[in-house]
């Protein structure tokens, strides 16, 4: 069975781009259009992998992370921040969050499944 | 990597211009003496979206522009500068610039490089510290990156240093030469790789000649050289992984990815174990990635070709679609069709035993009933907020009021009240026309207004709202109101049929009259542009009527009414010489038989009918569209009384028919343009029905004078 990815970001077109990259490569994949959403159907679906934007409207990729780690299901989950901000500062934050990685944006899409695919094969 | 990335920037195109409008009217609504730091983030989130996606999908110039913006509004949300009015303006003519790219990038074309330029300045001068109070917290770690004049490029520098080397040294000799970024610390790593971006003129072999003085050439890589810093920061974990497709020492930390925790390394699946032997890079062993040969990837991507402009619309809400305007036209279009063939069915099932055929009656009755909420439900579809033509004006009135030194203060009301999009684009030119007449010829200076004992402040009221089957729209402003006398004057200087008795509501329509200035003659303030007569004839073509009313020294207002629709339309049918008209109903003031008395010739001026005390002109249709058997005596037939441009006729037709309504069917299209006639339709026993184009026809009696009322 195909693993299920979570995508969560604000804009459309990224999220497009995320998604329709990961499915080419057999990936299911879920979006979300803000941390809410995100966390709402991380809720609802067994997640292998997330990747999440840090400014979104609602939530922001941080707090996404949070309340993620703060489900049993979720305690071990890779997550994935995609941010255009890849300094230190930011790195601390997502660490401290309970990220497993970051990605930052912009990516192609090889990139992104090079990375997916070092998480969770 | 093969996926086309073109295919996603229709969606992003809708998604920058949403983003902008959204931080425009952000930007527009901001108090500069206390900006709210929710407004404040959402704006600089809609910049962010906006670089982060013009960054993935390669549109670097918007992202040069979107990278200065958002430095200065991260200041801003930050705390670190104060906000200024200069600033709000630098934003607006940042998203000019932007709008002005994306458009390039949608319909090609080019953008003024000098513009972009200015504005960059503009927005790295506010963003500098010394530019401002210093409101500053602490000082930045890195310097900021601000935007690349042209000259410069960015320069990706992964170095391995000595342990112990005197890196501040070198750190100060490179930010000599330009604004360095690092993006990887090594200070408390082994070996301590780090990663810095250089922006700057210098060429890759003088940062060589620098970094000469601090280790060795070996231990130094530039990475290609691109015009935008965000081009060569990578992706990254924060902690080793062992993957089963990298090669041992693969994790590159400096490629700005890494891991915190341990990572259970994937299990290679057995399918892409045994795929990987014969594929040259790890990347293609993924299952499924074998994209070009795959049937069903394939399939998938044609569909999303072919379905690329619908996309879930995700910023304003997930349950909006957003569907290609075609695909509604051609829903409408059958709709339509069905509506005839429904009245066809009807028409010919009239005259049927209820009582032999009662179910088939029965399932008549319910199919209408299914085609009208249909067909209402798929004209909404149509409908939007007239907000998408109001949301421009606080940038007009902001604009135009600056640049004229007067105050004034723009209103909206009713910016829910929904009509046809195609009536929404086309209202958008004529109502600019006229809301920027009112800011230059209503509204008065500060000082005048001030002597005339009114508020220095003018205002601008743009109000929408539903009257049956209409929506009218007013621009109301509490300015100096339309001078008659003035009017009057020109209006004869002009040779225009005019006399001091003419009801103001014929004064005021004067104004529409071609060349016509408004600016001499109402304000004295040069005008620019189109005439009134422009924005009167645009909004006759939308099958609407423009009404002025103004009372000198309290303002004018100036109403549009419009059909709600322009697929449907309430018509009369009438019968001349047993063929059948339809006659628009908003034109249609009433109709009656004539007495023989009332009719009269005028010599060398036709046919006029005395209507309760009032001479109309009286049109007769058979002579219009040389109709044979028709009833030649008015007193024989029916006279409809139509009223357009502010003029009425009795139009002469045998009989009236019926009311109904009608699919509007373009004769031009189809046919060709016939005069008089506006459009057809097909009417429910399948023949063909003309639309009588109203207007047109009020116009063949249009001479001075004809229109008098009785002593």
């Amino acid at each position: 069975m195909a693993k299920t990815i979570l995508a969560v970001d604000d804009s459309t077109s990224i999220r497009q781009m995320v998604s329709f990259t990961l499915k080419g490569a057999g990936y299911d994949v879920v979006e979300a259009v803000d941390g809410q959403d995100g966390l709402d159907k991380a809720k609802s679906k067994s997640i292998s992998l997330v990747l999440t934007d840090q400014n979104m409207p609602k939530m922001d990729g941080l707090s996404l992370i949070k309340s993620l780690r703060g489900l049993p299901q979720y305690k071990t989950t890779p997550i994935l921040m995609l941010t255009t901000e890849a300094g230190d500062d930011m790195k601390a934050k997502g660490k401290a969050a309970g990220a497993t990685g970051w990605l930052v944006k912009p990516f192609d899409p090889q990139k992104l499944l090079d990375v997916v695919k070092k998480v969770i094969g | 990597m093969t996926v086309d990335m073109s295919q996603f920037y229709q969606v992003f195109f809708e998604e920058v211009a949403e983003h902008l409008g959204a931080m425009e009217s952000l930007l527009l609504g901001l108090d500069v003496n206390a900006p709210s730091i929710d407004d404040l983030n959402a704006i600089f989130r809609a910049a962010h979206s906006i670089k982060g996606g013009a960054g993935t999908f390669g549109f670097n110039d918007m992202t040069s522009v979107t990278h200065v913006l958002e430095t200065l509004l991260d200041k801003l949300r930050k705390e670190e500068l104060a906000l200024r009015s200069e600033m709000i303006d630098a934003f607006l003519e940042a998203g000019d610039v932007l709008k002005a790219q994306l458009d390039a990038h949608q319909n090609g074309g080019d953008v003024d490089e000098a513009m972009i330029a200015a504005v960059c300045r503009k927005l790295e001068a506010l963003s500098a510290p010394q530019a401002a109070p210093a409101k500053a917290k602490k000082a930045k770690k890195k310097s900021p990156v601000a935007a690349i004049p042209a000259a410069e490029t960015c320069h990706h520098i992964t170095f391995t240093p000595d342990a112990g080397a005197a890196l501040e040294n070198l750190f100060a000799e490179l930010s000599s030469l330009g604004k360095l970024e690092i993006i990887e610390s090594g200070a408390d790593k082994s070996p301590p790789c780090w990663c810095v971006l250089l922006t700057s003129t210098a060429s890759e072999s003088e940062l060589r000649d620098t970094f000469a003085f601090f280790m060795q050439p070996e231990q130094l890589t530039f990475q290609p050289a691109t015009a935008s810093p965000m081009e060569d920061e990578s992706y990254g974990f924060f902690t080793d992984i062992a993957s089963p497709n990298a090669t041992p020492n693969a994790v590159v930390e400096d490629d700005g990815f890494g891991f915190f925790t341990d990572i259970e390394p994937p299990q290679p699946t057995l399918e892409s174990a045994g795929e990987s032997a014969g594929e040259p890079t790890g990347f293609e062993r993924s299952p499924g990635r074998r994209a070009a040969d795959n049937p069903v990837l394939d399939a998938v991507r044609m569909g999303r070709r072919e379905s690329d402009k619908v996309a879930v619309s995700a910023n304003t809400d997930a349950t909006t679609i957003r569907v290609n305007t075609e695909k509604v036209d051609l829903l409408i279009n059958l709709v339509g069709e069905l509506v005839i063939t429904q009245a066809m069915l009807a028409q010919t099932t009239a005259h049927i035993d209820p009582v032999m055929h009662e179910n088939l009656l029965n399932g008549m009755a319910q199919l209408e009933r299914n085609t009208r909420d249909l067909q209402e439900s798929v004209m909404s579809i149509r409908m939007m907020p007239i907000s998408f033509v109001f949301s421009r004006f606080p940038r007009v009135v902001r604009d135009l009021a600056n640049k004229l030194n007067k105050q004034i203060e723009l209103k909206t009301l009713g910016e829910g009240t929904e009509l046809d999009k195609g009536l929404i684009e086309k209202l958008a030119d004529p109502l600019t026309h006229l809301v920027r007449n009112s800011i230059d010829h209503g509204i008065e200076m500060p000082e005048v207004r001030l002597a005339a004992g009114k508020d220095a402040k003018g205002s601008i009221t743009l109000r929408a709202f539903h009257q049956g089957s209409n929506i009218i729209i007013e621009v109301n402003d509490n300015g100096a109101g339309l001078n008659r006398e003035k009017i009057l004057a020109k209006a004869r200087e002009r040779g225009l049929p005019v006399h001091d008795a003419m009801p103001d509501q014929e004064v005021w329509q004067l104004i529409f009259a071609p060349g016509f200035s408004t600016a001499d003659v109402v304000t004295d303030v040069s005008g620019r542009g189109v005439g009134m007569d422009v924005v009167k004839r645009n909004i006759q073509e939308m099958g609407g009527q423009v009404e002025i009313s103004s009372e000198q020294g309290y303002g004018s207002t100036i109403s549009i009414r419009l059909p709600l629709t322009l697929a449907i339309l309430d018509g009369m049918s009438i019968a001349v010489g047993g063929q059948i008209f339809i006659i628009p109903l908003t034109f249609i003031s009433e109709s009656l038989q004539p007495r023989t008395e009332d009719i009269k010739s005028i010599s060398g001026q036709g046919t006029v009918v005395q209507v309760r005390g009032a001479y109309l002109p009286l049109v007769a249709l058979h002579q219009v569209f040389g109709i044979d058997n028709a009833i030649s005596e008015p007193e024989r037939g029916i006279l409809v009384l139509l009223e357009a441009d502010g003029k009425k006729v009795a139009l002469f037709v045998d009989e009236l028919v019926g009311q109904h309504q009608v699919v509007l069917k373009s004769l031009e299209a189809n046919y060709r343009k016939v005069p008089h006639v506006s459009g057809a339709t097909i009417m429910g026993d399948g023949r063909v029905a003309m639309i009588l184009d109203v207007a047109s026809l009020v116009r063949i009696h249009q001479e001075p004078g004809m229109e008098r009322r009785c002593a």
